[in-house]
């Protein structure tokens, strides 16, 4: 039961790139390579959404509760 | 054409929000439980659709193409805004959450009192967000208001009809009248993001839109316009974020919501799935460099009419009609939440704790309904009666200072360290140090002339660095390191702490938790029978 608790635990990291990746605008803050015309600074935000969304399900997924179980 | 659609649809949404307290009917709806978040009993859709009423309304999807509009990348700022709250809020409203489930609270002020045992940190959690979820409530109407001067139905009364009927329509449904809207809303917003997108297409594309963009902001003389962000505009740009995604867990509004969920798993479903209206907020965000580039031009300069004069003009009659539903729709349904929840945080914080001890729950409905119809009407009063640029400051000021609850509301769910004087210390300082940054800032016209010697923005400059601030970061780690100082002083003079009423284990506890135990102390007068999912709760699992 703890092992698994820690094991869980450990899926929670990949929250941390959907957190950090907004926040490094040196990185992003240019123009190319643009996407559909877009800048790089506006798809790769658009991006960074899409990934938030794949990551946070898999870590939903991981580490749902067993409802009853954990008693 | 137009105002035939908009006003049709608008009547009919209305009327929507009236039948909401015959959907789901409970056996009684004369308690705070039912009137003020459904009973928390709304399932997957329900809550997916009242989390994007609530947090994408109408000011965001008017101000943030707006913001694009007028100098470039800095406005996109409202995007990874969006899209870091979605990680944070998958840990911290899950917890949020279970806490506020066996507890019964309904707002952070409950929270921050249950947690650090203290009613006068309760009470002062729950005045900072009523005073600054007020002027939110205002600048919502001012959005109705560019939609309906576009349309040009003129004068003041419609906006008075619009706010009266969502109001009546709160004040008998409670929380399920936003839930229901909120479903009709999405599917009219997602007409417009197709008929948009579907407009952009067929016109010359993004790649010529972004260069046409990028020739105009060079012609600007302001430096901080632009395509991407100036180099002294990193720093601004940053803290403005981190800002904005600490004060969603701040304002009462922003938890109801998902305090409405029926279970843990529903919470945390919705919030994988929430970056969806991040996408759906980007592509708005983008649709103001398309206004930019079409020459759509803002009615009397008020920058809130340029999305609006856009669907005037690019899109056939009846489609701008549904279009101008979907944004005064959304303007609604916020403020109806917004209301809710600064009455909820009255009720609880500051009537049932300091004025009347004894209220019943039927008598918290009663207090709570007509709470939110004074937030509205005020809200309203202040646009029609003050300038509506002071509304304007007031939101302003009201997100700068809603940060300051942060050590007691989002810091204290995962921490009970701090002594409850000092988060009080904490968050007057933080107070005192916003109010006096703000009125320093001036706003500075293309001329390099002051166009307002005070309230100009929220953002500070940085020293002769050229680099600006966001001013609630600021004021927010002075509030930090004085509750901190404090907290470690008054632990050497020996002083005890507050009473911590919740557990660790209540922060992980779900729908289904055997142990369910409401604190009499806080929630004294309980429901002889509890509504919602607690009737559930408490009926199969009572000995």
């Amino acid at each position: 039961m703890a092992r698994r608790a820690r094991a869980s635990r450990i899926w929670y990291l990949l929250l941390v790139p959907p957190t950090v990746a907004p926040l490094l605008t040196p990185l992003y803050n240019r123009i190319e390579p643009t996407l559909w015309g877009l800048p790089f600074f506006y798809w790769y935000q658009l991006m960074c959404a899409v990934l938030a969304m794949v990551l946070i399900t898999l870590v939903h997924v991981a580490t749902r509760e067993r409802r009853h179980g954990w008693q | 054409m137009a105002v035939t659609v908009f006003l049709t649809l608008l009547g009919a949404m209305l009327l929507l929000g009236f039948a909401a307290a015959r959907w789901r009917r409970p056996d009684d709806i004369h308690s705070l439980e039912e009137w003020g978040v459904g009973g928390r009993a709304f399932g997957n859709w329900v809550s997916w659709f009242l989390l994007g009423g609530t947090m994408y309304s109408a000011y965001t999807f008017v101000a943030v193409p707006a913001l694009t509009y007028g100098v470039g990348a800095v406005g996109f700022f409202a995007v990874p805004f969006a899209i870091i709250t979605t990680p944070l809020a998958f840990v911290f409203t899950a917890r949020i959450w279970s806490v506020a489930h066996r507890h019964g609270l309904l707002t952070p002020g409950e929270f921050a009192r249950a947690r650090f045992g203290s009613t006068s940190l309760g009470a002062l959690v729950a005045l900072t967000g009523i005073v600054a979820t007020m002027p939110y409530v205002a600048v919502q109407l001012l959005a109705l208001k560019a939609v309906f001067s576009t349309v040009g139905v003129k004068g003041e009364w419609p906006l008075l009809i619009a706010v009266a009927m969502v109001s009546l329509s709160t004040f008998r449904s409670g929380l399920r009248a936003p839930a229901l809207l909120s479903i009709a809303k999405d599917i009219l917003l997602a007409w417009v993001v197709l008929s948009a997108l579907l407009v952009v297409t067929m016109s010359s594309g993004w790649g010529e839109i972004f260069r046409r963009a990028g020739g105009w902001f060079a012609t600007t003389p302001s430096p901080n316009d632009g395509l991407i962000l100036s180099d002294t505009g990193q720093l601004g740009f940053v803290t403005l974020v981190l800002g904005s995604v600490l004060s969603v867990f701040a304002y009462p509004h922003a938890v109801t919501g998902m305090l409405a969920a029926k279970d843990r798993a529903t919470v945390r479903r919705n919030i994988a799935a929430s970056p969806i209206y991040c996408l759906v907020l980007g592509l708005m965000a983008l649709l103001g460099f398309f206004a930019l580039t079409e020459g759509i031009r803002p009615l009397d300069g008020d920058l809130n009419t340029v999305m609006p004069q856009m669907f005037q003009k690019l899109f056939p009659a009846w489609s701008a009609g549904i279009a101008y539903a979907a944004l005064g729709v959304a303007a609604l349904i916020p403020a109806a939440v917004m209301s809710i929840s600064a009455a909820n945080a009255f009720t609880r914080s500051i009537y049932r704790t300091y004025l009347r001890p004894a209220a019943t729950p039927a008598e918290e409905a009663r207090v709570s309904r007509w709470a939110s119809l004074v937030v509205k009407f005020g809200a309203l009063g202040v646009i029609l009666l003050l300038q509506p640029s002071y509304a304007v400051d007031l939101q302003l000021i009201g997100g700068v200072i809603i940060l300051q609850t942060i050590p007691a509301v989002f810091v204290g769910l995962a921490t009970g360290w701090f002594d409850w004087r000092a988060l009080v210390a904490g968050i007057g300082t933080g107070l005192v140090t916003s109010l006096v940054l703000l009125w320093d800032i001036q706003q500075v016209g293309p001329g390099g002339q002051v166009v307002k010697a005070h309230f100009g923005g929220s953002s500070m400059p940085v020293g002769d660095t050229g680099s600006t601030v966001y001013v609630g970061v600021v004021a927010l780690a002075v509030n930090l390191l004085v509750a901190t100082v404090l907290t470690l002083l008054l632990r050497l003079l020996r002083v005890p702490p507050g009473r911590d009423r919740t557990i660790p284990a209540d922060y992980v506890a779900d729908v289904d938790d055997p142990m369910i135990k409401r604190l009499d102390e806080i929630l004294d007068g309980l429901p002889a029978r509890p509504g919602g999912a607690h009737a559930r709760t408490a009926g199969s699992r009572s000995p």
